[in-house]
């Protein structure tokens, strides 16, 4: 586990480097039975290709999981996340290759704000499309 | 079909309570690839300041969206599932979501709007415990594609 950061340690601009996180879908069908959200699009290439999509697609909120654990990573234990809020702006398509699709999150910290909060900008892509927008996250640090 | 109008400001029922489980949890955490040892160690957790393991900050949803779904298919209130695809999502967070708490969810549509071809629905979904104290609130928006 890395030092703890400090509210005090955190400087408005910095940046936060980029993490890459794996997603298989075998990471897909384990996040339809932990969320509840058999969602077919998320399992079923017969039926994701039927209404339209290119393959199997990543749950919005696997994606929004990987960016939240960057920031709680980052944050360290005793960070607390009190905002966290993104846009899905393109899909994480996942082939069946065994080799699946890769998300990049990167960060920079937006503002230093009152009760020792700080909000954190963040950036995810998958590939070239970026698929997370006006994604932030507001962390408490000691 | 189109979505009725006449839903938002709707508060739909509180769902059942919720008893959010250190098996859940780590079920949770192990699905979307996190080791912290805070979602499934109780001594880290305590060590981090929590009385027990905590959840991920995305966890909430899995709550929110027990008791959404039954207002989102809600008969009259018209919307095409297989048409939706999730838009956006936030929390706002009174502290984590912690192994132990009971906790309920009631949701309320605050908005249906067009955007081109599309409908966006928001919903805010408050999570609190059984004893009535505030601890996430999610507001989702869903976005039905239009043909």
């Amino acid at each position: 586990m890395s030092e703890q950061v400090t509210y005090d340690g955190v400087a408005v601009g910095a940046e936060l480097p980029a993490v890459s996180y794996p997603v298989t879908r075998l990471s897909l069908v384990k996040y339809c039975g932990a969320s509840g959200d058999f969602n077919v699009i998320h399992w079923n290439e017969r039926i994701a290709r039927a209404v339209g999509l290119p393959d199997v697609i990543a749950h919005g909120m696997f994606t929004m999981a990987q960016a939240g654990r960057f920031v709680t990573d980052w944050a360290g234990p005793l960070g607390m996340v009190t905002e966290f809020g993104v846009r899905f702006s393109a899909m994480v398509v996942v082939p069946d290759d065994d080799i699946g699709a890769t998300i990049e999150v990167s960060g920079q910290i937006e503002d230093k704000l009152d009760g020792n909060r700080v909000a954190i900008a963040l950036t995810a892509r998958s590939g070239e499309a970026k698929v997370l927008t006006r994604a932030r996250a507001v962390v408490a640090l000691p | 079909m189109a979505i009725n109008r006449d839903y938002i400001g709707r508060t739909f029922a509180a769902s059942e309570p919720y008893e959010v489980s250190r098996v859940k949890i780590a079920e949770f955490a192990t699905a979307i690839g996190d080791p912290n040892p805070v979602y499934r160690d109780k001594a880290a957790a305590r060590e981090a300041g929590h009385r027990d393991v905590i959840a991920p900050p995305t966890f909430a949803i899995v709550i929110t969206m027990a008791a959404s779904g039954a207002a989102m298919a809600d008969p009259g209130l018209g919307l095409n599932y297989a048409m939706v695809v999730h838009g956006e999502q936030r929390f706002d967070y009174a502290r984590p979501l912690t192994a132990g708490d009971v906790v309920t969810a009631q949701p309320t549509i605050t908005e249906i709007r067009d955007a081109g071809r599309n409908v966006m629905l928001t919903t805010s979904t408050e999570i609190r415990t059984t004893a009535g104290e505030l601890v996430c609130t999610a507001v989702s928006t869903l976005v039905e594609r239009g043909g």
